[in-house]
């Protein structure tokens, strides 16, 4: 049996024992050697035993190697390390070593129980390491150190000895002090790490070995060995035999990374907000393979031959092959094709799998990136997955080379769906794609995915502002748009939208996607949250955050124009009348219409015209406003620089809403418009000489400044090829 | 200086020689004519033909022009225009807004009526025209547009004993025009849909194909005999009888090859 067969046999055993699982990760600044790390750990560990020849080995490494690019998409790996007398299955699971966008960073160190901060030895902790520090805590993610690249400090830097231990004494004192001051007592003090109690490692990833205190001992290799062996030709080559990197990390993470069995405990009252006394509550503190399912999808993945690939930690029950199971906020259960372990690059299929793994899931169609998995039909969520319909900068993509066109849109599919803060128009007539996101930096991110990861070159467009579009007032008067025939009548009336309504279609309670399928019960709902008793029954469709109100009573032939209407409706909100963006916060209501008795005088091409210049010339009388998106900004950096970063936000029409104190730094909380958020980063960057830590958040709409409206709206409409000033309403009107 | 005129002509319903003589002097006494086939088509005759006979040019004009009505007004401002439709211009079509707007516009307007289907279809079938209900028209059916109301009419007008006349959708911009087999097709499928026994394997249908055409065609038939003839091609329209006058099952037994029982029926 070959070393991989062995080691599925084994794998496949160990799932069932939690006690021998556990769930690591790795997460660290840019290019402080995160990818290297893992490499080492998959290639070392999970593919190969030192029992086997050399030759092999090599061989299987070369494989590994060249497998790489998929192993890093995988961004999952199960692994068999051997330890003081018995196996134990790692599962790997690599961050996504970039700011947070949609909880992609959250919802991946969710999976975890322990992961890897590495950090160089010469640059030290640097301000991502602080942010996944904090990432990593706030789920309650125990973090070990790792400091890497050892070697360029010896070879390059020449330091002594001497200077090594104090530089690292440092590094760990400055790492301890960021966990004192985040998590509250007693684990303040529990997660500490150190270098005597092996909670700390430094080596080389790049050569492939490391070592740590208890190793040290073990094996009889000194400081001063270490120094030795950089420092000759080869010799990083025969400590990468004599203390291979994945053997240190890997003995630190079975010693100090508590099983799901005990994480569990600690993590879940931190991590899930439903009743912890409930059944299944129980359940998942105690990791329970006998209970209910309770599985969260971390990322999902598309695999050619099995479609979507839903891989997540189980943190209850056990999922079998063939089970249907639900996804949150989906009404249909969905059965699973097959349950798998990720070995490298492969999946491997297994019966079941039971709870503390993180596993491979195919067949859940529904299932998006922090989706919440059970086979309880409403168990309490991990998160609550809002709709994120209101991306705020969009991008125009397109294949740099036309041999790439079809693989583009695969990737951009795939990309979609592992992500879904993100919105992807595909156009396959122009091969011109829209891509939008919640920021500047999310879609460059994006694109930096989609060539180097996917490996597909693309040309992108500046990024552009999404705005919207709604209305001041209401018009009092029934507005009346006509078909072109004129036999066709159709009268309107807008307002603005109740704000306990939009609130509640931002929360997702309203589900505006789907066709109405309980009107009773949605109408009793939307009474509730104050809108008027007739015109809650009259509710014919959701798009956007708008509403569609039939008001009218026994008019013959509008139920079977009413499909036309609404087709026209959907239109509209899609395109408002003042710059063609989406129109969000309006309440239309049908007063009237009246109709030609054949059904060929009121067809589609007379009745969508009409209800598009109705509805149209409704708002042109309630009064047109244009709305831009906002960002909240988060600021924190050494009061020194704090002159500047508030500087900074006032150049850009931004309103400071908070300064403070974090510790040793100073915060401010602002609030910005996106158009003006352009280029923050560099600029933060250069104000800062690299020292600000900074995050944003959408903070939804708001009014373009009347002074400024004018101007935006014919730029919009001159870069969407319109005639630069806006129709009124005695041009809806027909006049 | 000009007289100011709007004329609308009826062509009829085939040939450049079915209007009325009247019509034609009206015609040749126009400064500029429009013309629209999108709403039906003059069978065997084009617009060449049409202009070779009158020795004038003739604007084709499509919807949304004749919609907007705004070259056809404006010129009837300042001289005599003559619009021109294929069979009347005020009866299946829906012209009567321009002629709204005409005399809004203070422009006087004349009439000349041209055969219609409504009067040539109910006597080329022989059934009398006092007995026909509202007249409906079967629409392609789209995603977003799949009107029963024709089916309900069709119902109505049964119920009551009356004959309907069933016109056929046309889409002269798309070049599609519903023929007689689609149309049955679709009552069929209406059946199906709504199963309220307007249609049934022993359901009287008359078909009128090219009706004031030289190679005008009527059939009658149950639906599924009718289904495996060949009923020619657009334009075409669908008569679906109610009670029967025994001269009118006379007339479709003789004239559309009805069969023989609807007789011993009456």
């Amino acid at each position: 049996m070959g070393r991989k067969e062995d080691n599925i046999r084994i794998a496949s055993k160990l799932m069932k024992t939690p006690q021998y699982v556990r769930n690591i990760g790795t997460a660290a600044h840019i290019d402080h050697g995160k990818t290297t790390f893992s490499d080492n750990l998959i290639a070392g560990a999970g593919m190969m035993s030192s029992d086997l020849a050399g030759e092999q080995r090599v061989l299987d490494y070369d494989e590994q190697e060249a497998a790489r690019g998929i192993t890093i998409n995988a961004a999952s790996a199960s692994m068999v390390h051997h330890f003081e007398g018995h196996e134990y299955l790692i599962n790997l699971i690599d961050t996504p070593g970039h700011v947070d966008f949609g909880g992609d960073v959250t919802r991946a160190m969710r999976a975890l129980d322990g992961v890897f901060i590495l950090c160089c030895a010469v640059e030290g902790i640097m301000p991502q390491t602080e942010t996944v520090i904090r990432q990593a805590l706030k789920e309650r993610v125990r973090p070990l150190l790792f400091i890497n690249k050892v070697d360029r400090m010896i070879v390059e830097q020449q330091v002594t000895k001497e200077m090594m231990i104090e530089k690292f004494s440092k590094l760990v004192a400055e790492f301890n002090h960021k966990i004192a001051n985040i998590l509250p007592a007693p684990l303040n003090k529990e997660w500490q790490v150190s270098i005597q109690g092996g909670t700390v490692a430094f080596g080389s990833a790049y050569n492939n070995w490391a070592i740590s205190a208890p190793f040290m001992q073990r094996s009889g290799i000194s400081f001063k060995d270490i120094f030795e062996y950089c420092s000759r030709e080869g010799g990083q080559k025969e400590l990468s035999k004599k203390i291979p990197l994945h053997e240190v990390v890997l003995e630190m993470a079975i010693k100090h990374i508590q099983p799901p069995v005990e994480a569990q405990k600690l993590r879940i009252p931190v991590i899930w907000h439903g009743d912890l006394e409930s059944k299944i509550g129980k359940e998942m503190m105690t990791c329970d393979p006998n209970g209910d399912v309770a599985y969260m999808v971390n990322k999902i993945v598309m695999d050619p031959h099995a479609g979507e690939v839903a891989i997540g930690r189980l943190f209850a029950g056990t999922i079998k092959k063939g089970q249907t199971l639900y996804i949150s906020g989906m009404p249909n259960q969905q059965r699973v094709q097959t349950v798998a372990m990720v070995v490298g690059a492969d999946r491997i299929p297994v019966e079941e799998v039971q709870a503390g793994n993180i596993i491979a899931v195919t067949g859940l169609k529904d299932a998006i990136a922090g989706s919440t998995v059970s086979s309880m039909k409403d168990m309490d969520a991990f998160e609550k997955m809002t709709h994120y319909s209101e991306p705020v900068v969009t991008k125009a993509i397109e294949a740099k080379n036309m041999k790439d066109l079809p693989k583009l849109v695969e990737v951009l599919r795939s990309i979609a769906k592992a992500d879904p803060s993100l919105n992807i128009e595909i156009n396959n007539e122009t091969g011109e794609h829209l891509m939008s996101g919640m920021g500047e930096l999310h879609l460059e991110i994006t694109e930096y995915r989609i060539i180097n990861e996917h490996g597909v070159d693309i040309i992108s467009s500046p990024p552009i502002v999404v705005y919207q579009e709604s209305i001041k007032g209401a018009n009092q008067n029934e507005f009346e748009g006509k078909s072109p025939n004129k036999h066709n009548k159709f009268y309107f009336l807008v307002e603005p939208l109740e704000p306990q309504i939009m609130a509640a279609i931002r929360a997702g309670e309203i589900d505006t996607e789907a066709k109405i399928k309980d009107p009773k019960a949605l109408a009793k709902q939307l009474e509730a949250l104050g809108l008027d008793k007739d015109q809650a029954k009259g509710v014919v469709e959701f798009k956007n955050a708008n509403v569609l109100i039939d008001c009218t009573k026994g008019i013959q032939y509008l139920h079977e124009t009413m499909e036309l209407i609404k087709q026209s409706f959907e239109e509209v909100m899609m395109k408002g009348p003042l710059a063609g963006e989406k129109v969000s916060g309006l309440k239309v209501k049908l007063m009237d219409a009246k109709l030609h008795e054949d059904t060929i005088h009121r067809g589609p091409a007379q009745v969508i015209p009409a209800v598009r210049d109705g509805i149209y010339g409704a708002m042109c009388v309630a009064g047109r406003n244009l709305l831009e998106p906002m960002q909240h900004v988060f600021i924190s950096v050494p009061p020194d620089f704090m002159g500047g970063a508030v500087n900074l936000i006032t150049q850009r029409r931004g309103t400071i809403l908070e300064m403070g104190q974090d510790g040793a730094d100073s915060t401010v909380a602002a609030i910005c418009p996106v158009a003006d958020m352009f280029g923050f980063a560099s600029d933060i960057r250069g104000s800062t000489q690299g020292r600000a830590l900074w995050s944003t958040e959408n903070s939804g709409f708001q009014q373009v400044p009347i002074e400024l409206q004018k101007k935006v709206v014919a730029d919009i409409r001159t870069r969407k090829g319109l005639n630069p000033e806006p129709y009124d309403a005695s041009y809806y009107s027909g006049m | 200086m000009m007289t100011s005129e709007l004329v609308f002509v009826g062509l009829g319903l085939s040939g450049i020689d079915g209007m009325t003589v009247k019509a034609l002097q009206a015609l040749k006494e126009c400064d500029k004519i429009y013309a629209e086939f999108y709403t039906s088509t003059l069978i065997g005759a084009s617009v060449e033909d049409l202009e070779k006979m009158l020795d004038k040019k003739i604007n084709v004009v499509y919807r949304s022009q004749v919609e907007e009505g705004e070259d056809i007004l404006s010129d009837a401002a300042k001289m005599r225009v003559g619009f021109v439709t294929a069979g009347d211009t005020m009866l299946a079509t829906t012209h009567v807004d321009l002629r709204i707007q005409a005399k809004e516009d203070g422009i006087p307007v004349r009439l000349f009526h041209g055969v219609s289907i409504f009067g040539a279809c109910p006597t080329s079938l022989g059934l009398q025209p006092y007995k026909f209900g509202r007249t409906v028209t079967l629409p392609f059916l789209e995603m977003d547009y799949q009107p029963k109301s024709p089916y309900d009419h069709i119902k109505e007008n049964k119920d009551r004993g009356l004959h309907t006349m069933i016109l056929l959708d046309i889409r002269a911009d798309e070049l599609r025009y519903m023929t007689a087999h689609q149309a049955i097709e679709w009552l069929i499928e209406g059946e199906n849909k709504w199963n309220e026994g307007l249609i049934t394997d022993k359901t009287l249908i008359c078909v009128a194909t090219h009706v004031g055409a030289p190679d005008e065609k009527i059939f009658a038939g149950y639906p599924q005999d009718l289904l495996k003839m060949d009923l020619g091609t657009p334009l075409q329209t669908v008569v679906l009888p109610g009670n029967m006058h025994f001269m009118e099952a006379y007339a479709l037994v003789d004239f559309a090859g009805a069969p023989k029982e609807i007789i011993e029926d009456e």
